[in-house]
């Protein structure tokens, strides 16, 4: 730089400064970047773990799902495709699945069947600790392995040779294939593991890939980035070269803002952003997140909502259609009457078109019969208080105020809301502290089991703790067999028993609502393996008018 | 003068003491489980996590490893950040609540100066009045409110001059223009008290005797004005300073929120929604203490000035209103 | 102190008329002098005068307005304005959609423009639409727009292409409507769309009406035409459907409630423990000290959330009072130390120590002298605690850790209304200004009267 003279240096470094901090006016990334083919998208958390094997969350499931693959994963349809296994056979006792030998990780190492070996009964450790444990269940004796009964060696899956693997089955579990493209399924390879303790999966340089894309920067709380894998067996089918996230925020409309600066390439909308998205002639999309949410009874015989004729009472009052089209108001929710969704499969058709849902008379009249039943019945003047536990999310409390105006004008019952933070609720459910509670059931893998065994009396999920010795019985005839015919037959029973139980008060099928980038295409919105994916997203550049359509309003 | 620091210094660490003790029991006594999560864990799992974080001895067993840690200063692990210690969490986005903090005084110590100074100097008279307004306004007006507004101020002044003038949200590190406008929004409550203060503790000034001498004298009003005047009254707005930035910074969380910045307050508020126990001590328990090292280096460098205060240190924190 | 030492009359008052003959200012007691101040003070007295409408709105506002704040009107969300209006009552009827059989599938670049797009019926309970099938659709997609907005609006729904009609219920306004109705083929949609333009009629629905009393549970659509007078919502509505004015009322009454609640409680305490500490003296004093710093060196607002959820609020509960108990555990040091700093500059102050060398008895003292001095600089501490424990409840209802819905608090208003900031301001706006007018109507009249109290400002100008 050369010699500068004494009486300059402070005021030029000062100088220097401002410029320094001015010059990057205008350099910022675009939510869509087609000459290098990067998007930038916004988080609303940073994810709690990127270990797969204790990963439980939407944004740590959507990261893995770029970064790792399973034996199999899903399709740009939502359909099961090959992953590292390119051929693979499910019977009623056993799996084989024959694996890829392109696969590598992104040190350039194959994936071998060891990997998912050592990842399965890792994760199967008491010491792990992974919430997730029960998903590998299916496999033989990983439960007694999941409470210390045996050890991990004992788990029924074998490597054979590097490119096979070999699982026996505790019971027959048709849906198992569909098992292997979850998180917990995913393959971890020993040595990295073990070169890194404790600080496996802590950082980017702490991970190691075998997905389309590859972890290369994770600013905790700030920023990731995740660069295209060049040993991904399949990289040309991977368009985009990187998927950046410097934005993490819980605010919604921080993050509408961030779309409507054209900083990044997509963002979810609430209802109140919905209208303003609107307005401002942005193209609107929807999607399924897949989940189903209910009104969760309490059935300890010490609470009133243990009485079925108060049960069905509430039935009768509780309309989900007004509740989804009037309270939500947000396009693509879908009522519902039934635990099951609609997107279920049954034997060839969709499972409600094959087993409609039971029809229940929503009408003041009926609920007031009832109530007066219910009254008599028990020998009461007037309804006992019911307390309905609720989360911090608007969606749920607004979802409450309107039950408890419901419940208090239309049957006389006073509803005495319990916002509480996640945890609170956990426990006051745990502990049968309610009555009443808004909660939903997202499914972990695609078939009717994943919601049907929510109410069976073993199920430490049921924390409602309904108990019916004809629910139990069901669930093992559809758990019993690979005959689909036989199984749905089953879940249509279940349907039934929990409409006539009223052993939920179902509310609707959640959806999302979103605006993307018009630039944008091929990404996949699906219900199970991580959502929203780009594996086979790309950027369309040839419309110039669609990419002004999404800055100028 | 070593006694007064040790004094202080001494008096520091009962202080923090209290501070760990208070949220220890504070803690404990939430109800909830954080060891809760959606899906129900087997009861070999939940000893297995209980064990991990020390959770099945007994409470007081707890208290004395919490306080032994903490002596060494460390915090443990995250619940929910499975492997990140609570060092590394305030480590990484302590720095980042501070820059924003550090900015945000900078605007509301130079602003309440300079703004208090005027509306003293033009008592009654139109400038007077523009900043009593507006200094009336940013006190009365909640953060929120005005992060909201700040955000779409931001996507308007970027479609009128179509780039991107400033960043709507997020952060870089080091980055000026990610910085400006949240320290701006963050520093605004502050820069409005020290306006007030600013302006009575001038006014009080400008009527005292040596003031008048110096009238008398025929100085220039000017150099009554910066030798006399505004030396003198800045005094009580320094004295402030230490809770200041502790209340800048503790305060951050809306802010943080909404401009999508990594910094301490946001962690600490998801931490409680949460129930990550050790998050929200190690977080409360670094706060306490910087606020305490800073109330401890201003009471000390104010006894190195002013040998009065060495006598009768209350006498110092009472000048010093909260903020 | 057994026998007064002096003679009684020696503290009498002295009688009025005797003052006329003295050569000075008339007698003015201390409050008399204060309150004449205060009134020379527009500003003060002009927020004085604010502070009281307002008061007066929250306590006597809902004997003017009888709304319950808490009545829901599904069929009105999120108004800025409601008139008073006469609506027919929609019962349910059964709608059978429309079936086709499906043709074989063709892709979307083929498809055609659905025809006979037409409206079956249009109230805002329902909008009823039926089309002609598209030969080798695999769905339909349904989309509308509100009034002339360019593009097709929100995406209501993907119906299977054997159905060739469409329900829509979802929160239907009085307002010009564009359906737009296009084939796609799973994937990609047809870029041929049939679109119709349609108003609905204003109805309310069997249900609302019975909630609301104005209709008879066994009603029976074949009896009558069933019409209901809807009453008018001059603030418009919340977005449950609750009217705005009652909900600032019933809101204002609780953040008022937490604002004087706390600061009266809290400085009542410290007084008490400032002023004891003070008189005792001593070891006890500097102990007392000592804790109370211990209590002001917590971090505040983080141990505000602290306590706030390890109090726990139970079923049923507003929040209040677990807001409360934390701003007081919280607060008092503050007032404790301002007291006792006040008393001990007191005890040394020249007329306290003449009354003292008179043998002026301690009762005489601490009411004649003590509790006037003191009282100042408390209520101008209590006029800025007040607007800070509202500021503190709006804090930390709007990170949600305030009072519990449905009680409404201005606080809990503007958080409600700061999601539907874009599209319906009013619901962020009125909260905020009464929140920011109040706050500011009570720093000005701290101010005038920490001026008015002030006796030395006087005499200085």
């Amino acid at each position: 730089m050369g010699i500068i003279p004494a009486h300059m240096t402070r005021l030029s470094n000062i100088f220097c400064l401002v410029f320094a901090l001015l010059l990057p006016v205008g350099a910022l990334a675009q939510g869509v970047d087609a000459a290098s083919k990067t998007i930038t998208l916004g988080f609303s958390s940073e994810p709690p773990t990127l270990n797969s094997m204790e990963s439980t969350d939407q944004v740590s499931s959507m990261i893995l799902a770029h970064v790792k693959e399973g034996l199999l994963r899903y399709d740009q349809h939502g359909e099961l495709a090959p992953g590292v296994a390119m051929r693979w056979e499910v019977t009623e006792t056993s799996a084989r699945f024959w694996l890829r030998r392109n696969a590598r990780w992104s040190d350039g190492k194959p994936v071998t069947a060891h990997d998912f070996v050592f990842a399965w009964r890792n994760a199967l450790l008491p010491a792990t600790a992974s919430q997730y444990a029960f998903i590998l269940y299916p496999i033989k004796n990983a439960e007694a392995i999941n409470r210390g009964e045996l050890p991990a060696t004992a788990l029924g899956v074998t490597a054979v040779g590097d490119y096979e693997l070999r699982v026996e089955l505790e019971r027959p579990c048709p849906y198992f294939a569909s098992l292997t493209a979850f998180m917990t399924y995913y393959p971890v390879r020993e040595d990295f593991f073990r070169s890194r303790g404790e600080r496996y999966a802590a950082d980017a340089k702490d991970m190691i890939s075998n997905g389309p894309f590859m972890l290369d920067k994770w600013v905790h709380g700030a920023a990731l980035s995740m660069a295209k894998n060049p040993y991904y067996w399949d990289a040309q089918d991977v368009k985009l070269n990187r998927i950046d996230i410097p934005h993490m925020t819980s605010d919604p409309q921080a993050m509408f803002n961030l779309y409507r600066n054209n900083s990044i390439a997509m963002t979810g909308l609430t209802r109140e952003l919905l209208g303003k998205a609107v307005e401002l002639g942005y193209p609107i999309r929807s999607f399924e997140t897949g989940a189903v949410y209910f009104i969760e009874i309490n059935f300890r015989p010490e609470r009133a909502t243990s009485n079925l004729k108060l049960r069905k009472a509430l039935q009768a009052m509780i309309d989900s259609t007004v509740l989804v089209n009037r309270i939500i108001a947000i396009p693509g929710m879908h009522p519902t009457d039934t635990l099951f969704p609609r997107w279920l499969k049954g034997v060839e058709k969709p499972f409600l078109e094959e087993y409609p849902p039971p029809v229940i008379d929503h009408s003041l009249k009926r609920a007031r019969e009832l109530m007066r039943e219910y009254l008599d019945e028990t020998g009461q003047e007037t309804p006992p208080p019911l307390v309905l536990l609720t989360g911090e999310n608007p969606l749920a409390v607004q979802q409450a105020q309107y039950i408890q105006y419901l419940l208090r004008e239309g049957l006389g019952i006073e509803v005495k809301i319990d916002r509480q933070i996640f945890k609170q609720i956990l426990e006051k459910m745990r502990a049968g502290d309610f009555d009443l509670v808004t909660a939903g059931w997202g499914p972990d893998y695609n078939d009717a089991m994943t919601f049907a065994d929510l109410f069976t009396s073993w199920n430490e999920n049921n924390r409602g703790r309904y108990q019916s010795e004809e629910y139990d019985r069901l669930v093992r005839v559809a758990q019993g067999t690979n005959d689909q015919k036989v199984r749905m037959e089953a879940i249509a029973a279940i349907q039934q028993l929990i409409a006539d139980d009223v052993v939920i008060l179902p509310s609707y099928e959640n959806s999302g609502v979103y605006v993307q980038d018009p630039r944008l295409k091929g990404v996949v919105r699906s219900i199970f393996g991580g959502d929203p994916n780009f594996r086979h997203a790309w950027i369309d550049d040839s419309h110039p008018a669609a990419a002004a359509g999404a800055t100028t309003p | 003068m070593m006694r007064f620091i040790a004094g202080r210094v001494l008096y520091g660490v009962f202080t923090l003491w209290f501070l760990a003790t208070a949220t220890f029991f504070a803690m404990h006594a939430v109800p909830g489980d954080p060891l809760a999560s959606e899906k129900a864990v087997s009861p070999e799992i939940r000893r297995n996590l209980e064990a991990r974080y020390g959770l099945d001895k007994p409470l007081l067993t707890q208290y004395g490893i919490f306080i032994g840690n903490m002596l060494q200063g460390d915090f443990g692990i995250s619940f929910t950040q499975k492997n990140r210690s609570v060092n590394d969490i305030i480590r990484e986005h302590f720095p980042i609540s501070a820059q924003l903090g550090v900015l945000a005084l900078l605007w509301a110590t130079f602003g309440g100066v300079v703004f208090g100074a005027v509306t003293a100097y033009y008592r009654n008279r139109w400038p007077d009045y523009v900043s009593v307004v507006a200094v009336i306004i940013c006190i009365s007006v909640p953060g929120f409110v005005f992060a909201a507004l700040a955000q779409l101020a931001i996507i308007g002044l970027n479609e009128a001059v179509g780039k991107d003038v400033l960043p709507v949200a997020g952060w870089e590190a080091g980055s000026f223009r990610h910085m400006l406008v949240p320290s701006l929004v963050l520093g605004l409550g502050t820069l409005a008290y020290l306006t007030r203060l600013m302006r009575s503790s001038m006014l009080e000034i400008m009527d005292a005797d040596f003031v008048r001498t110096a009238k008398a004298k025929g100085l220039a009003t000017t150099r009554i004005f910066w030798q006399h005047q505004l030396r003198n009254a800045i005094l009580p707005v320094v004295t402030v300073l230490g809770p200041a930035i502790a209340g800048i910074t503790t305060g951050g969380f809306v802010v943080e929120q909404v401009f999508a910045i990594p910094g301490l307050g946001r962690y600490f508020v998801q931490a409680v929604q949460q129930l990550d126990y050790t998050v929200i001590m190690g977080t409360t328990v670094f706060y306490g203490a910087f606020l305490i090292f800073l109330v401890m280096l201003v009471d000390i460098l104010y006894g190195l000035i002013d040998p009065r205060i060495r006598l009768a240190p209350e006498k110092l924190r009472q000048k010093g209103g909260p903020v | 102190m057994s026998t007064p030492a002096y003679p009684h009359d020696w503290f009498a008052r002295i009688p009025a008329q005797a003052a006329d003959d003295l050569p000075v200012l008339p007698p003015e007691s201390y409050w008399q002098g204060v309150w004449r101040r205060l009134r020379s003070n527009r500003r003060a007295l002009v927020a004085g005068c604010f502070l009281l409408l307002v008061l007066l709105f929250t306590v006597f506002g809902s004997v003017l307005w009888p709304v319950d704040p808490a009545k829901q009107d599904p069929g009105i969300l999120s108004r800025s304005y409601v008139a008073s209006r006469t609506l027919p009552v929609a019962f349910p009827d059964a709608w059978q959609v429309p079936m086709v059989e499906m043709g074989e599938p063709v892709a979307a670049s083929e498809l055609l423009a659905p025809q006979g797009l037409q409206v079956v019926s249009a109230t805002t309970d329902a909008v009823r639409l039926v089309w002609q099938p598209v030969a080798g659709a695999t769905n339909y997609r349904i989309y509308r727009m509100e009034g002339r907005g360019k593009g097709y609006g929100i995406p209501l729904a993907v119906v299977p292409a054997q159905y060739t009609g469409y329900q829509d219920r979802l929160d239907v306004h009085a307002q010009p409507y564009r359906y737009t109705v296009v084939a796609d083929d799973g994937v990609d949609e047809s870029a041929q769309v049939a679109s119709l333009s349609v108003t609905p009629t204003a109805v309310i629905s069997l249900l609302d009406a019975q909630l609301q009393g104005l209709v008879p549970e066994d009603a029976v659509s074949t009896d009558r035409e069933w019409v209901v007078d809807l009453p008018s919502h001059p603030l418009g509505t919340d977005s449950l459907g609750r009217d705005m004015l009652a909900r600032l009322i019933a809101g204002g009454q609780t953040s008022f409630f937490i604002g004087f609640g706390a600061p009266l409680i809290y400085i009542f305490i410290g007084c008490l423990y400032g002023a004891f500490s003070a008189y005792v003296g001593g070891r006890v004093d500097e102990w007392m000290m000592r804790f109370a710093d211990f209590v002001i060196a917590l971090p505040f607002l983080l141990f505000m959330i602290l306590l706030r959820v390890a109090f726990g609020i139970g079923a049923g509960e507003s929040g209040v009072a677990a807001l409360i108990v934390a701003m007081v555990l919280l607060g008092w040091p503050m007032a404790a130390r301002l007291v006792r700093g006040q008393v001990l500059q007191l005890r040394e102050q020249p007329f306290v120590s003449a009354a003292k060398l008179m043998g002026a008895p301690s009762y005489y003292l601490v009411w004649r002298h003590m509790i006037p001095n003191v009282m100042g600089v408390v209520i101008v501490s209590l006029t800025f605690a007040i607007p800070g424990a509202i500021f503190t409840e709006a804090f930390l209802s709007f990170i949600g850790m305030g009072v519990v819905p449905p009680v409404p608090s201005w606080g809990s208003l503007c958080n409600d209304g700061i999601q539907s900031m874009l599209v319906h301001p009013h619901e962020l706006l009125y909260p905020a200004a009464l929140i920011s007018a109040t706050v500011l109507a009570f720093n000005v009249l701290g101010d005038g009267l920490r001026d008015a109290l002030d006796i030395n400002l006087e005499a200085r100008s």
